[in-house]
């Protein structure tokens, strides 16, 4: 049974999302979910590959339409919002994509001023440079600034698919994957940088991974994704003390992996 | 009476589901184009990118191609007309031929396969990782960006470079006619243009134009619905050189048509 042990009225939420359904075809990806996520609160939604996780934040976002359900996002309801309107709204959701979603023909300083240049028009040229300098040194890339994303490591990517979002100074972080395909280490250092980019940027974060220290290191809360319904939401060590079978075998096969 | 096994009919039934179902969309996006192209703020240096790709990009490809068609033409045709004496003829045979059906046929199909192509790969390519839903997510206007830019570009640029293309290979057909008759330059060109009428210069512009919004759009529309990964951005860029060649010539059939029953005779 999904547990819904938390105050649902969205005004006290900066996301909150009510019996959420999503099918492709004959695929029944998300069967109603519920999630509410405080103000300045890390949520990391824990699943199996192919359980829904990126397909939630892509509909809280607007980039997938719901089959049905409620999703209340900074107030507003993504689904009944118009283009403008959901436009307006993701200039304060910043999206970092599995993939990093470099813009492949521009330099690293053309990616981050991508965005900025389009939605802050008033900003001189060395204002909009101060800007993509101060981002990048943030994510500890500034010597990368001239080079070509082919030219930068897989660590590297995800930092600057980041900075790239933070340019924007989102009040909401929605983070697919950060850690996937990254050697221990640099997922510690991306683990870190989430950590810190809630702490000088003040975001609420949705996290989705499968990775259980990304999920301890950066959850303030964990939401456990199975057969398209979250089993257990809680702090990290509540979801896994629990008696469940598969929490359990998550738990389980995570670490021999 | 026709008596199909389930399994074929679901299958029929599946495929014309599907083209009807492509169709619509391409409708679609073909009229997301005109309420968009209208629509501020104007990408005007993606616009001037673009253009500079499609047109000075293009150039040598062009240049040979347009050349060697003219001297080809004009080296074929001889024979035929050498046995009837009618060998002065040729200057206004091949411009005929030229402005009329090779330059703007010629230009079309090198551009479906080089620009067209290169559209659908680069587009395909963002779609599949990402990077469109990475546009679209930092509220910045994708079809816009990306597809309202190419489409003008190559709308501009094809009837700039179908004229660049006849004049490249009218060249190529003088040489030929001046190394057999020793004809002058002068008089290549005036016996060249004494059969050209506004019409036939209107109407290849017109062509160009068709041709360049074709190229443009389905090189976008494959590409912007480009899936399963790197296999389907291949076949996104085949697809997109196959159906802008096909629809070049159906609507080379039509604008002949039209044309040709505004001439005078």
């Amino acid at each position: 049974m999904e547990t819904k042990n938390e105050q649902t009225d969205p005004f006290e939420n900066e996301i909150s999302i009510m019996d959420l359904y999503k099918s492709f075809g004959e695929n029944h990806v998300l069967r109603g979910v519920n999630l509410q996520v405080k103000n300045k609160e890390n949520v990391v939604v824990l699943g199996r590959s192919g359980t829904g996780k990126s397909v939630l934040i892509k509909i809280i976002c607007g980039l997938l339409k719901p089959d049905q359900g409620s999703i209340n996002v900074l107030g507003k309801e993504v689904e009944l919002l118009n283009e403008k309107e959901l436009q307006q709204l993701r200039l304060q959701i910043g999206f970092s994509f599995q993939s990093s979603a470099l813009y492949d023909s521009m330099t690293v300083k053309e990616n981050l001023a991508f965005p900025l240049v389009r939605h802050s028009k008033h900003l001189s040229k060395k204002e909009v440079n101060q800007q993509i300098e101060r981002v990048l040194d943030a994510v500890g890339l500034l010597q990368t600034i001239n080079q070509m994303p082919s030219e930068l490591s897989g660590g590297q990517r995800k930092r600057i698919g980041i900075a790239r979002t933070l340019i924007l100074r989102p009040k909401i972080m929605l983070y697919d994957e950060p850690t996937s395909g990254l050697d221990p280490i640099t997922s510690i250092e991306i683990n870190n940088l989430i950590n810190l980019v809630k702490q000088e940027f003040n975001t609420t974060s949705i996290i989705i991974t499968h990775d259980l220290t990304c999920a301890k290191t950066t959850g303030d809360k964990v939401a456990m994704l199975f057969d398209g319904k979250f089993i257990k939401q809680g702090t990290f060590d509540e979801v896994f003390s629990s008696d469940d079978e598969r929490i359990q075998n998550f738990y389980k096969y995570n670490f021999i992996k | 009476m026709i008596n199909l096994k389930p399994v074929e009919r679901k299958f029929i039934s599946k495929k014309i589901d599907t083209f009807f179902i492509d169709l619509y969309d391409a409708f679609q996006f073909v009229i997301r184009f005109f309420k968009e192209v209208f629509k501020p703020p104007y990408e005007v240096k993606e616009v001037i990118k673009q253009c500079y790709e499609v047109g000075y990009k293009s150039l040598f490809l062009i240049t040979l191609t347009g050349f060697i068609t003219g001297l080809v033409f004009t080296k074929q045709s001889r024979p035929s007309l050498a046995d009837v004496g009618a060998t002065s003829w040729i200057p206004s045979l091949v411009a005929i031929a030229i402005i009329r059906a090779l330059a703007p046929l010629v230009t079309a199909l090198i551009c479906a396969g080089k620009v067209g192509s290169n559209i659908a790969a680069e587009l395909g390519s963002m779609k599949v990782t990402e990077q469109i839903d990475a546009m679209e997510v930092s509220a910045v206007n994708p079809f816009k960006y990306l597809v309202v830019s190419r489409v003008l570009a190559t709308t501009l640029m094809i009837p700039l470079l179908m004229c660049y293309t006849g004049f490249v290979a009218m060249m190529g057909a003088f040489l030929n006619v001046h190394q057999n008759e020793m004809t002058s330059f002068i008089t290549f060109f005036q016996q060249a243009f004494d059969k050209i009428s506004f019409l036939d210069i209107f109407s290849s512009l017109f062509k160009s134009i068709i041709y360049g919004f074709t190229i443009g759009m389905v090189g976008c529309y494959k590409g912007f619905h480009a899936s399963n990964g790197t296999a389907g951005v291949g076949k996104a860029a085949n697809q997109s050189v196959v159906l802008s060649m096909f629809l070049i010539f159906i609507e080379e059939i039509l604008i002949v048509q039209i044309t040709n029953s505004l001439r005078p005779w």
